[in-house]
């Protein structure tokens, strides 16, 4: 899953650089927020951690080798902050004294395994392992199914990378200037082995370290295990975890600027209407963007938009006339029922662990 | 009587990797063109050469940058032999199985037709060879910068270039305990190999590794921890100072002109 230099266009580079920038920017942030001498060490032998788990080589059904990434027992361990770090340090030295990934290839690779690597794999194993005790067996259950996702949305983003490839860059003959495999091959050609073979190792790796952690040092799952902690405990959690004043200001936010969807120019790629089709000009830019037959839309489309009506069509409800406050309408709404959705989630859980706790 | 074959290719993997950080040492301490130039430079203008190769457009540019890259190589005494074994011929196999069907799937114009209706187009053909030349030129650049340019250079080039401390701190503690925690997964596989007689069942080749990678795990944490308490008996506060006695001689302005020039007209003539 290293991407070497040449397979992504420069622009492609430098957006996924520009996110991983974020995603580096905001887990140094929180990092910084606690003992700098502590934190330092520990993201650093991990980051070595990772870098050598990923020169096992682990035997897998089926008669093949794969090997693990090591993200997600290091979001686990440290937390997605730490995780980002390490990793994103393990794959910097890979690439810059090994020379194992690109170099204007790195920000893609941290986004890809680092980032999303890491939040996948936190969010999976908190969600799974809510609840449980340290020792539980759902804490290994937990563990590999999120080593399993996580080694699957990296790849999965990757592939969406080398997918727009041709799609966007090309010459005038259409020689696709970088990865030349469109999406119906690029995807399927980097799922099959991660959803096979990769994901599987990461999955295998995840579960024996949890297991084996229960068994040898069950205070490192204490930090992300979502339960209660002593202050000698707490003290020892070295990745505080973010404050909701801030989460809550940047979904505000985010909410805020939801108005910007309705600058941006032409409709987004296979997001088309029956009635886009039957429109000249829509017809135009799904031609330009497909290699399909566009006189007609396609009867199974025509079929299927019967099946659901959104309530709000087009982001905005039908009452209302401004598409700028109907798009602030809609995100209002859907972060809203998100949020009560989490929220019952979350109650229910609380109560049934504390039932657990005491019946 | 077959022995465990992953645990020979993984202790195959760390030696690899303990050669490679001797060889790079070795090269970095001779007296080539890129070694004469600051660090800074290096990475700066190899970091150029890089992004010249990935905008280029043209086939002929890019060969014609692997032509330079092959030729800064050994100016500063890195082998071409070296090269072809490490570089070219590792991406050779691994690009070009990705390249090689792009010829018969990517839509042209058919150059020629095989039986069961097969052809090669002439975009095919110009995407893969692009794509060949294009990781084949990169990979060279940067696996030269790495052998002429000793770790802790890299760095201090970092470190000058505004990357934050910690970071900085953090890549040279991580390239410390990489080799020392390579070491010991290499001797605690080493010794499994050479207790094992006959083949592992897969389920317990399975466990070995997982309880292998806990108990390195184990002793990362144990090393992380000794680390932060010498740390702190030296006094360390999270505060980092790095020494940094860089300084720009004539022929290092000139080689960074030379860098900038080549990777402009490069991606000028590639455009």
């Amino acid at each position: 899953m290293h991407i070497p230099d040449g397979y992504l266009s420069p622009s492609t580079c430098a957006t996924l650089y520009a996110g991983a920038i974020a995603g580096w920017y905001a887990a140094l942030k929180q990092v910084r927020q606690v003992l700098l001498s502590r934190v330092v060490p520990m993201i650093s032998v991990f980051a070595a951690f990772a870098f050598v788990v990923m020169m096992f080589n682990l035997p897998l059904p089926g008669g093949t080798t794969g090997h693990a990434i090591g993200v997600t027992i290091s979001a686990i361990v440290l937390g997605p902050s730490g995780a980002i770090l390490a990793i994103s340090i393990a794959l910097a030295i890979q690439a810059l004294f090994f020379g194992d990934g690109g170099i204007t290839t790195l920000g893609a690779n941290c986004f890809n395994m680092a980032i999303v690597g890491s939040l996948v794999a936190y969010g999976s194993y908190r969600l799974i392992s809510a609840g449980a005790g340290i020792s539980s067996k759902r804490r290994i259950v937990a563990a590999a199914i999120a080593g399993y996702l996580a080694a699957n949305a990296s790849a999965f983003v990757a592939a969406i990378e080398f997918g727009v490839q041709p799609l966007w860059f090309h010459d005038a003959a259409g020689t696709p200037l970088y990865a030349p495999y469109p999406f119906h091959v690029a995807l399927p050609a980097m799922m099959i082995g991660h959803l096979t073979f990769a994901g599987l190792a990461e999955a295998l790796i995840s579960a024996g370290l949890v297991a084996y952690l229960q068994v040898a040092d069950p205070r490192l799952l204490q930090s992300t295990s979502g339960m209660a902690m002593s202050t000698e405990e707490r003290a020892g959690a070295y990745l505080a975890a973010s404050s909701p004043r801030r989460l809550w200001l940047g979904v505000a936010l985010l909410m805020l600027l939801t108005p910007l969807g309705v600058l941006a120019i032409g409709k987004a790629w296979s997001e088309w209407s029956p009635a886009e089709f039957a429109a000249a000009g829509s017809r135009a830019q799904v031609a330009a963007a497909a290699t399909m037959p566009t006189a007609t839309s396609p009867a199974g489309m025509q079929r299927l938009t019967t099946l659901w009506t959104a309530p709000f069509p087009a982001y905005a409800p039908t009452f209302v006339r401004s598409a700028t406050f109907g798009y602030l309408l809609s995100a209002m709404f859907g972060v809203g029922f998100l949020l009560a959705l989490s929220l019952l989630a979350q109650r229910y859980l609380e109560r049934r662990r504390t039932t657990r706790y005491f019946p | 009587m077959k022995r465990s074959g992953f645990i020979a290719s993984t202790t195959v993997g760390f030696t690899r990797a303990l050669s490679h950080a001797l060889m790079s040492e070795e090269i970095a301490r001779q007296r080539g063109l890129l070694q004469a130039l600051d660090a800074r430079v290096r990475v700066i203008g190899l970091f150029a050469l890089v992004v010249a190769v990935t905008l280029s457009r043209r086939l002929a540019v890019v060969l014609a940058l692997f032509v330079g890259a092959a030729i800064l190589a050994v100016l500063s005494k890195v082998s071409l032999g070296t090269l072809a074994k490490r570089v070219w011929l590792v991406v050779l196999a691994f690009t070009g199985v990705i390249a090689l069907p792009a010829m018969f799937v990517t839509p042209g114009d058919p150059i020629a037709t095989f039986a069961g209706g097969l052809h090669i187009t002439t975009q095919g053909l110009m995407t893969a060879a692009l794509l060949i030349a294009r990781v084949e030129t990169a990979v060279t650049f940067t696996t030269v910068l790495i052998l002429c340019t000793p770790w802790a250079h890299v760095l201090k080039a970092l470190h000058s270039f505004r990357l934050p401390r910690e970071v900085t701190t953090m890549l040279a503690m991580t390239h410390r305990y990489v080799f020392l925690l390579v070491e010991t997964a290499s001797q605690m596989f080493e010794s499994r190999h050479s207790r094992t007689v006959g083949r592992l069942p897969r389920a317990e080749q399975r466990r070995m590794v997982a309880r292998s990678a806990g108990v390195l795990l184990s002793k990362s944490i144990d090393l992380g921890n000794d680390v932060y308490l010498a740390m702190q008996a030296r006094g360390f506060r999270g505060e980092v100072r790095i020494l940094s006695d860089f300084s720009m001689k004539p022929r290092d302005y000139a080689g960074l002109l030379a860098f900038l020039c080549a990777g402009t007209l490069a991606i000028w003539m590639g455009r």
